[in-house]
């Protein structure tokens, strides 16, 4: 009796535990005496860089401070420890969606944390008011965020919109120009993508509203490598300022080019990837005077501080821009909790009215919204410093005309 | 009779289940449902004329586009009616200029068009509208979503057994055999292709319209990710893509391992999904139900053997 190779079965048993496991994965672990938090984070995908850059490690820092200091603190004082329930969301909406309902319907976690970038967190922005949790969506830069608020009102948007970096920056080259610094002319690039088209968008009327000519004014496709033709033709345009609204790569390879090509502007501004810890080790150590989007009050104890937890657990440095919030998030939240406890409609209304001490200094919520934000930063002297709002407490003067490479 | 009869107790089964499931359990439906009908419209073209098509996502994606573009202009059905005749006469389009294309060159372009579609619509978006990313605001439950994949998964089956009993299906047959002796015998091969071809394009379009209102955020990065693609062909291939119920065989369990994988394994999850993939060209070549048909092919001689 040979009918069934033992192959054949040894493939088929495989096939049938494979299924069986997949449908048997989602039961919980035995009820504890914790409390359940669940993230769907990009662990593999395009999306994995910033994830891993500026979520993942401070989720993972966030929870193992409250752990070690006995966990969760609820309002009649006692404390739970934090048991963490993560999905890797692979960078696609419609996985993150099923894991935001695995997360709420199948694991029952007590709070859910948001994922990276703007499009994951409007993906997820139903789902989360559907099932009552607050969602505290930080890495997600839109325009549009008092009209998300308004929608979805447990939802919670904390890193502004393309409109107010576009105008931080002009703000900043404006006091140059009246000064005499620089001339009244910019050159500015952007990558063809949400984020780039926002910040264009922002910045074409702020610039022209403060004077400036635009004149060099170029978009570039996603995953350009070549940035030599664009560079030329912005040095050969006369202006004195370079402005380019681009993510990591591309703001990488602009400043290895100008700096192979010798271009020196007097100001130098890039994107998303310029407050990187990495980001001096790509300029060649010559980073001084570069700036970029976002930006930390480098002089607060605070922030060093969390600087040095953060290289220490994680064993790097932190991003200058979205890291500080995202941690502070966390530090809301869990004050929050302490406060008034997990039953969501409370948690929603404590972050939205409540007032937080954090790391990046006391957070207070406008119409749901972070407002009191960085939007200008500059390299000066090793440390990546924000200098615009100017007047805001703990801003550094910017320093133009920068020097060259 | 009764081959008509059970799939559809199975379909009214597969109605009511929302009733009776939690919200991940029906979101785990959802996606089941989004492959198998993913894989079923993929088979329809190229299960029988071994085209291997990996422009799935570019209709899949077209589809979700034609949704965030017209949600506010449109009623609802007509935007999905809008969505299939986009996509069939894309690949009307496409068809007529690339379907003498064969083998390796077919797929490196079906390949390219998801790259196409979605530069063209990002430079149609930086440069004529000015904006990149767009909304879907639309009142739709995920039951009813649920329920719309699921009417259109049983309509690509039933069309797909149809096609297989008529001339085209005899013929789309003939051509994935022998081009040449297909050509030969009369077949007119442009035309034959071509339907097939758009066939299957509305359906795909339709199936990303349909999930669209899911993701609220649309944007051609987010839509035209080409795992999509990969996805839809391993599925198709492991289950069988000459069968009417191959692909369907392939998608359901296949989408199971790769959610238990994803949250069970996050960091090491791409390496089993390559093994697996290895595991699929290896060992089921021809898809499981041939696989199966060979076992039980090889075990009926045997049994009549015992009786004499």
């Amino acid at each position: 009796m040979t009918g069934i190779s033992r192959r054949a079965a040894l493939r088929a048993l495989s096939f049938g535990v494979t299924s069986t496991l997949a449908l048997t994965a989602g039961m919980a672990l035995a009820e504890g005496d914790t409390v359940k938090i669940g993230y769907a984070v990009a662990r593999t995908g395009p999306s994995a860089t910033g994830a891993g850059i500026t979520t993942i490690p401070n989720y993972e820092l966030w929870v193992d401070s409250v752990n070690k200091a006995g966990g969760l603190t609820l309002p009649d004082g006692s404390k739970k420890m934090i048991e963490v329930v993560e999905y890797d969301n692979r960078s696609a909406n419609q996985d993150l969606v099923r894991a935001i309902e695995r997360l709420a319907s199948q694991d029952k976690v007590d709070l859910i944390l948001p994922p990276w970038g703007t499009g994951a967190n409007l993906a997820i922005a139903p789902l989360m008011a559907k099932f009552g949790y607050p969602q505290l969506a930080v890495t997600a830069v839109t325009d549009k965020a008092p009209e998300f608020a308004a929608r979805w009102d447990r939802s919670f948007w904390m890193l502004g919109g393309g409109h107010d970096y576009a105008k931080g920056l002009v703000d900043v080259l404006a006091a140059a120009r009246d000064a005499g610094t620089i001339n009244g002319k910019v050159a500015v690039v952007s990558v063809a993508d949400g984020f780039g088209i926002d910040l264009i968008n922002g910045a074409r009327p702020a610039f022209e509203e403060a004077g400036f000519e635009l004149v060099y004014d170029k978009t570039y496709p996603l995953g350009t490598s070549d940035f030599a033709a664009l560079m030329s033709e912005a040095q050969g345009s006369g202006a004195d300022s370079f402005v380019a609204f681009s993510y990591p790569p591309g703001s990488f390879g602009m400043t290895k080019t100008a700096q192979s090509m010798g271009y020196n502007p007097k100001v130098f501004y890039i994107s998303v990837g310029g407050a990187f810890p990495i980001y001096p080790g790509v300029a060649d150590g010559k980073a001084e005077g570069v700036m970029a989007i976002g930006g930390v009050n480098a002089d607060s104890p605070a922030i060093q501080d969390y600087f040095a937890r953060h290289t220490e657990f994680t064993g790097k440095a932190p991003d200058s821009w979205a890291s500080a919030i995202t941690y502070a998030s966390l530090e809301m939240l869990e004050q929050a909790v302490e406060r008034v406890g997990l039953d969501h409609a409370a948690l929603a209304a404590e972050l939205s009215g409540g007032t937080f001490e954090t790391v990046i200094g006391e957070v207070k919520l406008e119409d749901n919204q972070l407002r009191d934000l960085w939007w200008v930063g500059q390299w000066q002297g090793g440390a990546f410093r924000a200098v615009n709002p100017g007047d805001k407490d703990g801003a550094s003067a910017p320093v133009i005309p920068k020097p060259e490479w | 009779m009764i081959r008509i009869l059970l799939p559809l107790i199975g379909l009214a089964l597969l109605t009511v289940l929302p009733n009776y499931i939690s919200d991940y359990g029906l979101g785990l439906l959802i996606g089941a449902a989004t492959y198998v009908t993913l894989a079923s419209a993929w088979a329809l073209f190229s299960g029988q004329t071994h085209y291997i098509s990996l422009a799935t996502v570019a209709f899949y994606g077209t589809g979700a586009y034609t949704v965030a573009v017209l949600n506010e202009a449109l009623p609802y059905p007509a935007v999905l009616a809008c969505a299939a005749l986009i996509g069939g006469a894309m690949a009307l389009v496409v068809g007529l200029s690339t379907l003498r294309l064969q083998g390796v060159y077919f797929v490196i372009f079906s390949f390219g068009l998801a790259e196409l579609t979605r530069q063209l619509i990002t430079w149609y978006e930086v440069n004529v509208t000015g904006t990149l990313g767009r909304y879907i605001f639309l009142d739709i439950t995920t039951r009813q979503i649920y329920w719309q994949m699921l009417a259109l998964g049983a309509a690509t089956l039933a069309l797909t057994a149809w096609i297989n009993r008529s001339r085209l299906g005899l013929a789309l047959r003939v051509i994935g055999d022998d081009e040449t002796v297909a050509a030969h015998s009369g077949i007119n091969l442009a035309r034959t292709k071509l339907i097939a071809f758009v066939l299957s394009a509305m359906i795909l379009t339709l199936a990303g319209a349909i999930t669209s209102p899911r993701y609220v955020y649309v944007e051609p990065a987010i839509v035209f990710n080409p795992t999509v693609s990969f996805l839809t062909v391993i599925m198709a291939l492991l289950g069988g893509a000459n069968r009417l119920w191959g692909p369907a065989l392939g998608a359901v369990p296949l989408f199971l391992a790769f959610e238990y994988l994803s949250s069970n394994f996050p960091d090491t999850y791409p390496i089993f999904l390559g093994l697996l993939f290895i595991g699929v060209v290896f060992l089921v070549p021809n898809g499981l139900l041939a696989k199966l048909e060979t076992l039980t092919a090889r075990k009926a001689p045997q049994t009549k053997e015992a009786r004499t």
